[in-house]
């Protein structure tokens, strides 16, 4: 069976994280690279999520993903040894990764996962690595052991102060940019609004920024358009010109209402088919 | 364009055929007895009704349709439609075969040059090509009194089902052909370099097969079911088809060539990043390019979204549509399907130079597309959300032609005006696609990102080919096809070597 899911395990109440049989993937991949996935062969939707880790030898590529929307939903119930409709990939170029210095990596929520392979690669490139990372409560948090052992530093926040410092990322951030020397290089992925402040810190402290964008895509080959972002006052497509760019130059508030787009459309699909999950379930009874 | 009621009365169409074919018979048709038949229209799906059906619009000619329309061909000598045809279809015979009645024959006939004949019939740009050149309409100086060709080719295509057999592939060579796009030019590709006994493999990105067939042109002008029987043929020809595979991506050519062991390389890779106006607001939701909107309705399905299908598309009231091609047709024409309200096409020549088919102008003014001639957005409008609530456009006036020979649009001083819409649709043309660019060093790109080739469609790089959009810009599905046939033909040639 193509695509077959040969791990899966809960990171927390809502985020998943599976291995993916997909082997030339696997063997294409770089750090900052994602792919297009649906849970249906035929009628699902395709949605963009970034390349967490790859296992060469075994043919799979690792996913972590957060149930929020209907296909996501759908996805988090298909079981270790189900499959997925299809995997494409991987897409998009590449993080551009040299020995830059210091390197300080700053993830937020679900955001966390995909900056795995971008830390890991920055670390081997010879780079000191300064992680941060940020959720909203302590159960939330992600990939906090894989952080801890690959960074020569690594910090911790909760919204709550339930774990960690009770802070947002933005805290920590501007106190590492604050250090002399100051940071080679930041890089941010997280929620949009997290990435642009994130951003307006790194700015003020002239700290060169990368981000990862996840905006809405279709084909994720550079023919629809749907994922176009202003970036420097031009307009730039994720899926072919990026997902990272500067982020000082991202029109965050415009990314951010274009990803709402379908919000109450989502919405609605996610509860047709929870309403349609029940049903199945009286069915059983 | 001249028309007179489909639902005429059969018989009395029949009794007329009767007597023009035992004229023929007898050797007294004369060109004048031709020019007097009059063009049968195509049949449709009711204007009202199908504004709500996705189900294909123009119906086909009936039998006795057919055979009229084919007896109104004077036959030339010189068959100055052929020269119009980009793949040199024998029009004037396979129309001479189905005045006679034998379909068959005029299938095979239009399939020695093309292999899409179902898809040409109904998607080409005829009255720009073989229809332009027909003598009948410019002895009426009308291209709508030419003879229809297009719905011919439909007709015998249509009544062979996909066509019939499986053509013969010849024994293997043992070479390997990658074909990069399942799009026209690809199915061509694929089509002629198996039959000359190499093992194909067609990649697709997208999960479906069929390229611009099934993501762009809507159902309702070519149903899904006959490109899948193309498809169909070429699996049962032993063609491997691989959906999912982004070459360039999942693997490069340099990989495919040099590990994967393909000796010859295809590229048509088709459409690529669309093109937007440059103006104010195109970041706002609810600004669409057409490539997108068609994509989400046609390919994912999104009329059914809830109903079994999970990918949303903008629930519109108004919306205004930019552009004059057929692209911009299928996408006012999918808004009307989709329950908008009020569509609204905006294009700054006049309808003259729209580069749609006529016949799509016509469909979408049937189904009440209202379209704004002369005029052009300067900025779309936003509220605090984020979202569309208008499109301020001024209006323009024709000057001198410009180099594409058309009248050049000038906006005229002072005529803004506010359009009430929540949805803004872009079909004004695609750039290049990058991804072949970005990852296949040493192959030669001109300043535009398409593929430099030669008139055989060989590349810079040995053993690689291309055509279609990538090549071309912006080519139709005819004119994908007809390279298609010239570079496979080409590797067939170079891999016999």
């Amino acid at each position: 069976m193509a695509y077959r899911i040969v791990n899966k395990s809960q990171l927390s109440e809502n985020v998943f994280r599976i291995d993916v049989e997909a082997p030339l993937v696997a063997q294409a991949r770089k750090a900052g690279q994602f792919v297009i996935v649906s849970p249906e062969a035929e009628a699902g939707e395709r949605i963009p999520l970034t390349i967490a880790g790859a296992d060469q030898e075994k043919g799979t590529i690792r996913l972590i993903f957060q149930r929020v929307g209907k296909t996501t939903a759908q996805m988090a119930e298909i079981p270790e040894g189900g499959a997925l409709g299809y995997v494409a990939g991987p897409l998009g170029r590449p993080t551009h990764i040299e020995k830059f210095g210091t390197v300080v990596c700053v993830g937020g929520g679900i955001g966390v996962a995909p900056l795995l392979p971008i830390a890991e690669a920055m670390k081997d490139a010879g780079n000191t690595v300064v992680s941060i990372l940020g959720a909203r409560t302590k159960d939330l948090l992600i990939l906090e052991e894989q952080f801890t052992s690959l960074s020569d530093e690594s910090i911790i926040v909760t919204d709550d102060g339930s774990y960690g410092r009770k802070a947002l990322v933005t805290e920590p951030l501007q106190e590492v940019c604050a250090r002399s020397p100051k940071p080679d290089l930041a890089v941010a992925i997280g929620p949009a609004i997290m990435m642009k402040f994130c951003c307006e810190v790194t700015r003020r402290y002239g700290v060169p920024t990368q981000v990862s964008l996840n905006t809405i895509m279709v084909d994720g080959t550079g023919m629809c358009g749907g994922c176009r972002v202003e970036v420097g006052g031009q307009t730039r497509f994720v899926c072919v010109d990026g997902p990272e760019f500067d982020g000082h130059q991202v029109n965050f508030d415009l990314m951010m209402r274009r990803m709402d787009a379908y919000k109450d459309l989502e919405k609605r699909a996610l509860q047709q088919y929870k309403d349609h999950q029940c049903k199945i379930g009286l069915d059983r009874k | 364009m001249p028309t007179h009621p489909v639902d005429i009365d059969m018989n009395e169409q029949e009794k007329y055929l009767q007597e023009l074919l035992t004229k023929q018979a007898q050797g007294q048709l004369k060109p004048k007895d031709r020019y007097a038949i009059k063009p049968q229209d195509m049949p449709a799906q009711d204007a009202v009704k199908r504004r709500h059906a996705m189900s294909e619009v123009a119906l086909g000619y009936t039998e006795t349709q057919a055979r009229l329309e084919a007896m109104r061909c004077l036959q030339c000598a010189n068959a100055p439609c052929v020269e119009g045809c980009p793949v040199r279809i024998r029009i004037r015979d396979f129309i001479g075969e189905i005045t006679k009645g034998q379909y068959d024959r005029a299938l095979e006939i239009i399939k020695e040059n093309s292999l899409l004949p179902a898809v040409c019939g109904r998607v080409c740009p005829q009255e720009v090509q073989c229809q332009e050149r027909c003598t009948v309409g410019k002895k009426f100086k009308d291209v709508n009194m030419s003879v229809s060709i297009g719905r011919l080719e439909r007709y015998a295509a249509d009544l062979a089902h996909g066509g019939g057999q499986t053509p013969a592939v010849a024994p293997p060579t043992g070479k390997k052909v990658a074909v990069i796009g399942s799009g026209p030019g690809g199915i061509v590709v694929a089509a002629d370099t198996r039959r000359a006994g190499h093992e194909v493999t067609l990649f697709e990105a997208f999960h479906k097969p069929g390229g611009v067939m099934v993501y762009g042109i809507p159902e309702f002008r070519l149903p899904k079911a006959i490109v899948q029987e193309e498809i169909d043929v070429l699996k049962k020809m032993g063609v491997k088809i691989v959906c999912n595979f982004i070459v360039g991506r999942t693997r490069t050519i340099e990989q495919l060539m040099k590990e994967d062991g393909f000796e010859a390389v295809y590229v048509g890779v088709g459409a690529g990043l669309p093109k937007f106006m440059g103006i104010e607001g195109e970041h706002l939701v609810g600004v669409y390019s057409a490539n997108e909107y068609l994509t989400r309705a046609n390919l994912m399905k999104a009329y059914e979204f809830g109903k079994g299908a999970d990918t949303p598309i903008a629930v519109s009231k108004k919306v205004a549509v930019l552009g004059g091609g057929n692209v911009a047709m299928d996408a006012a024409r999918m808004a009307v399907r989709l329950g908008a309200e009020k569509v609204y096409l905006v294009y700054r020549r006049s309808e003259t130079e729209m580069p749609a088919r006529i016949e799509e102008v016509r469909h979408a003014k049937e189904e009440g597309v209202i379209f704004c001639t002369l005029q052009n957005p300067k900025r779309i409008l936003g509220n605090d959300a984020g979202q569309v609530v208008g499109m301020e456009c001024l209006r323009y006036e024709l000057g001198e032609p410009d180099e594409s020979g058309r009248r050049r649009p000038v906006a005229i001083g002072g005529s803004e005006f506010v359009m009430n819409v929540d949805t803004v649709i872009v079909a004004i043309g695609n750039g290049a696609n990058p991804l072949i660019q970005q990852t296949t060093p040493g192959l030669e790109f001109n300043q535009w990102g398409n593929i430099v080739v030669d008139e055989n469609c060989r590349t810079s790089m040995k053993g690689v080919y291309a055509g279609g959009d990538i090549v071309l810009g912006t080519a139709t599905v005819i004119l994908a096809m007809g390279q298609g046939r010239i570079a496979a033909q080409a590797i067939n040639t170079d891999l016999a070597k």
